[in-house]
């Protein structure tokens, strides 16, 4: 006699426990701190930060922590946190030429103002498994250079593109006019897009994603052309006007990379030619996000340029629908929800039409 | 750390419910609204949750079914959120519920004014699987141009002798607006037609919200001679005897034999409990 | 050849002009086109011919000029003025447009049968067998086997492709027809069979129609009026036979004394 099952709060219950105690792992090994994922996982909790839409290094390790590894999981937990957070105001917009420079290179001009400051880059490491790594060192971190080996990096590193700029050759960058800026999430995607809402949009896009992207504009699908102008990463201030102070109050410092592709040039017989711009931003050290980024930023920018769009990297509507790894990542997962309704349905339908074909039917 | 009544803070509801009265006031109309992050996945009800959120009241009754069952795990996510969030009372009872979430199905127990159901979209455009870009399925619809919906259905018929679509089986709302009416079986189309009940759909990770007023006239699509008609089984629920249900197939043993159960299972539970077994009332 | 009593042109156009940045796309063309009449605008590649065209189906914004058409319900519209909705319900129903690559004016992802009824089912009809049975109907009059009728357009020839889109824009009985290059990319022989039914078509329907290309032969076997275009401007118009047999500006001259004879 069959017995409705029941018991799917009990089930749910069970299966929490049973993924705390798998997230703790073997309790003989020490517990994870949150000081040494943002420490020694920086990279890690730099992605989640920026595709989570928030600052804050220590809720990142949290994540990080509690989603057991998965950045994806962890990014939405980062935004259903951020969901709750009341909105104060809107900073001014970031001046990245005041940043504080850790890391600075350009691979259009061999030598420039200021030099090509290496910074801590994987660039030109060997791939090589460091089996020094797999103990805990018992003598010490490694020394970091002396003050000597490192370049004194001046107060103020003007911009390459600037530079560029100053000659005419490149275009110039859309000017704020102080009106609405997008935020999506407020509100929802529309098209066609404005610039500030796509660069939003690829901003929190997912990383593999936009990579595969600005991968297949250099392999030729919407190809640009693309130059690293400059790449900076260091800390930059926060700044917030309030209108009860008329004048600007820094409320943090944040650290963030900055890409700037110069792309394929742009001119006729009457319009001189000059080169065009991609543009891309993360939270931290995601350096392969930010170029990822500015190249998509530039395909996208087709139609403002005249060009016509030819490749998916280049439709808009593609790309930034499905950037979002947090809404991907859900809809692909509820295929696991129950659909055995519609799936009866399926069934009623296919078990006719095959009754109508003279087929077998079921015992 | 504590939350607001029902998680979302009072401006996100008030935008939401916003949209809905638009959604309202233009029966079948898709309103794009600024859909927040919820504690739980897009693709799992976050649109649902949000349209619940928003008009869900302290003297509230809630019931959330998923598949009709009141007892599958997401339905039990969800009501154990809303009960964590509101402090609202819940229940399994369709006719005693005030505000019913659903996923994929609508209660056998007929609807009456004053409930609210709360519908979870997955995809809310009807017009996206034959047209892909957002811009084109606006202006068709602002445009009332469905014909390529008719090419659709011609083609199932031409093919299969029948149109091919057995659950999120597209409407016309109000004789204007061509409506997906969620993944509800086709069987449950019928119901949608001239309901008491306020109806509401909510899409979060597509982020729109519609519509379907209560006493609004709601037709499913078809052709004058190939009518619109919904599923049959030739046999009643194995628990409790009822006919014109939608029932659930289950294997019960290895050598494919099969039970055929109420999907409804407060429906269910209740005929049973009045005395009706497997061949009806006793 | 003047319409039968009718006082007003179905379609009226003057001063059309359309630039692509500093390229002149059109310029000034006029032209009035009476019922029952086929206006073939000929030249070569780069003319304005398309452009034309295109301003005139909506495809492309007209910089200046104006267009105006006499609905079946005798009111006169200023096409350049029409609002999308308007507009796109015109194509759909009173004007038909053949695309040169039939499958610009095609859905390749559904039968013959259904490609032809569409038109039927956005207007309303709501009976299976009588789209059916129209679109019999309809592949029988451009001579495409009525057991073709669910097959996918992906398997016709390029010859019935453009026959199907024939089909599939005269279903709703067009009072006006605009052609791009209706025979372009097609065999000699499999253009010789489309030009015979489209003329057969156009007397039989009393369609008008403009048709685009750049093949005097099809021009002189479908057009009753000619209009030369060059570098976007008209260079000459007239009845078929006087502009082909005795052009009269030099580059007409040119294009009609440079096409080789069989």
């Amino acid at each position: 006699m069959y017995v409705a099952v029941k018991g799917g709060e009990r089930a749910i219950e069970s299966a929490h426990r049973l993924l705390a105690a798998e997230r703790r792992g073997d309790p003989e090994v020490p517990e994870l701190t949150l000081a040494q994922i943002e420490q020694q996982l920086a990279l890690a909790v730099d992605r989640v930060m920026t595709e989570g839409s928030l600052y804050d290094r220590e809720l990142a390790a949290l994540a990080v922590k509690q989603s057991r590894g998965d950045l994806i999981e962890a990014i939405f937990l980062l935004r259903a946190y951020r969901t709750t957070l009341p909105r104060l105001g809107t900073s001014l917009p970031l001046d990245t030429d005041r940043m504080v420079v850790e890391r600075r290179i350009s691979a259009i001009f061999k030598d420039l103002p200021g030099g090509q400051i290496l910074g801590p880059t994987f660039d030109y490491t060997h791939r090589l498994l460091d089996f020094g790594l797999a103990s805990v060192r018992t003598d010490g971190p490694p020394a970091p250079p002396t003050r000597r080996e490192i370049a004194e990096a001046p107060e103020r590193l003007p911009r390459v593109v600037d530079l560029l700029d100053r000659e005419g050759l490149i275009e110039g960058e859309t000017p704020d006019r102080g009106g609405h800026v997008g935020d999506l999430t407020r509100e929802p995607l529309t098209f066609p897009a404005g610039r500030d809402v796509r660069l939003q949009n690829l901003a929190r896009g997912d990383e593999g994603f936009l990579l595969a992207m600005g991968y297949a504009t250099q392999r030729g699908y919407g190809r640009n052309h693309p130059f690293a102008g400059e790449i900076r990463l260091g800390e930059v201030a926060v700044e917030l006007a309030p209108e009860e102070l008329g004048f600007a109050v820094e409320i943090a410092t944040i650290a963030v990379t900055e890409c700037q592709m110069v792309n394929q040039f742009k001119g006729s017989a009457t319009t001189p030619p000059q080169f065009t711009r991609g543009y891309g931003l993360v939270f931290g050290g995601a350096e392969r996000k930010a170029m990822a980024m500015a190249l998509v930023d530039r395909a996208l920018r087709c139609r403002d340029l005249g060009e016509e769009p030819a490749s998916p990297t280049q439709d808009e509507e593609f790309v930034l629908s499905h950037s979002d790894n947090v809404e991907a990542s859900g809809f692909v997962q509820h295929l696991k929800l129950p659909h055995y309704v519609d799936f009866q349905s399926e069934l009623v339908l296919v078990r006719d039409l095959r009754a109508g074909q003279g087929a077998k039917a079921p015992r | 750390m504590s939350y607001n009544f029902a998680y979302l803070d009072e401006q996100t509801k008030r935008m939401i419910r916003r949209a809905i009265l638009k959604a309202v006031a233009v029966p079948g109309y898709q309103v794009p609204f600024g859909s927040r992050e919820m504690p739980l996945s897009y693709g799992w009800g976050t649109g649902g949750v949000q349209v619940t959120a928003s008009v869900i009241g302290p003297t509230d009754v809630l019931k959330v079914i998923d598949q009709g069952a009141d007892d599958t795990t997401n339905a039990v996510s969800i009501r154990h959120f809303f009960a964590r969030t509101t402090g609202v009372a819940t229940t399994t009872r369709t006719d005693e519920a005030t505000l019913i979430q659903t996923r994929h199905r609508i209660p056998e127990t007929p609807l009456r004014p004053g409930q609210i159901v709360v519908f979870q979209v997955p995809i809310p455009e009807p017009l996206r699987w034959l047209e892909p870009r957002e811009v084109e399925t606006r202006k068709m619809h602002a445009l009332e141009e469905y014909g390529v919906m008719y090419v659709r259905l011609y083609e199932d018929i031409t093919r299969h002798g029948r149109v091919a679509q057995t659950y999120e089986y597209p409407v016309i709302v109000n004789g204007r607006y061509l409506m997906r009416p969620s993944p509800i079986p086709k069987f449950d189309n019928p119901k949608l037609d001239r309901c008491p009940a306020l109806l509401l759909f909510g899409a979060g990770r597509e982020k729109r919200i519609y519509a379907v007023p209560p006493w609004t006239s709601v037709k499913s699509l078809d052709f004058d001679d190939h009518p619109f008609e919904v599923e049959h089984w030739d046999r009643p629920c194995g628990l409790c005897g009822a006919r014109g249900v939608f029932l659930d197939e289950l294997i019960v043993d290895d050598k494919g034999g099969r039970l055929f159960i109420c999907s409804d299972t407060d429906h269910c539970v209740r005929r049973q409990a009045a005395g009706s077994g497997p061949e009806g009332l006793a | 050849m003047n319409g039968s009593g009718d006082e007003r042109p179905l379609l009226g156009v003057r001063g059309l002009a359309k630039r692509y940045g500093a390229q002149v796309g059109c310029l000034d063309v006029g032209f009035d086109l009476w019922p029952g009449e086929v206006l073939g605008i000929v030249g070569e590649s780069g003319s304005g011919k398309t452009t034309v065209l295109n301003c005139l189906s909506g495809r492309v914004t007209a910089d200046g000029g104006r267009v105006v058409y006499e609905s079946a319900a005798g009111r006169m519209v200023d096409m350049l003025g029409l609002d999308e909705s308007a507009r796109r319900r015109l194509l759909r129903s009173e004007w038909g447009v053949v695309h040169q690559n039939a499958r610009d004016g095609l859905r390749m992802g559904v039968s013959a049968g259904a490609n032809v009824g569409e038109r039927l089912m956005a207007l309303g009809a709501r009976h299976y067998g009588r789209v059916r049975g129209e679109a019999l109907d309809w592949l029988a009059r451009v001579e495409i086997g009525q057991d073709r009728i669910d097959d996918l357009p992906e398997t016709f020839s390029g010859g019935m492709l453009q026959r199907l889109q024939i089909a599939r824009n005269l279903v709703t009985a067009p009072r006006l027809v605009l052609m791009d290059e209706p025979t372009g990319g097609l065999d000699v022989s499999v253009q010789a069979r489309l030009l015979d039914l489209l003329r057969g078509l156009v007397e039989d329907l009393g369609l008008s129609a403009v048709i685009v290309t750049h093949d005097l032969a099809v021009a002189r076997l479908l057009a009753h009026r000619l209009l030369v275009m060059r570098g976007g401007e008209v260079v000459e118009a007239g009845l078929t036979d006087q502009v082909l047999d005795d052009p009269q500006h030099p580059y007409a001259q040119l294009l009609v004394s440079s096409v080789l004879q069989p």
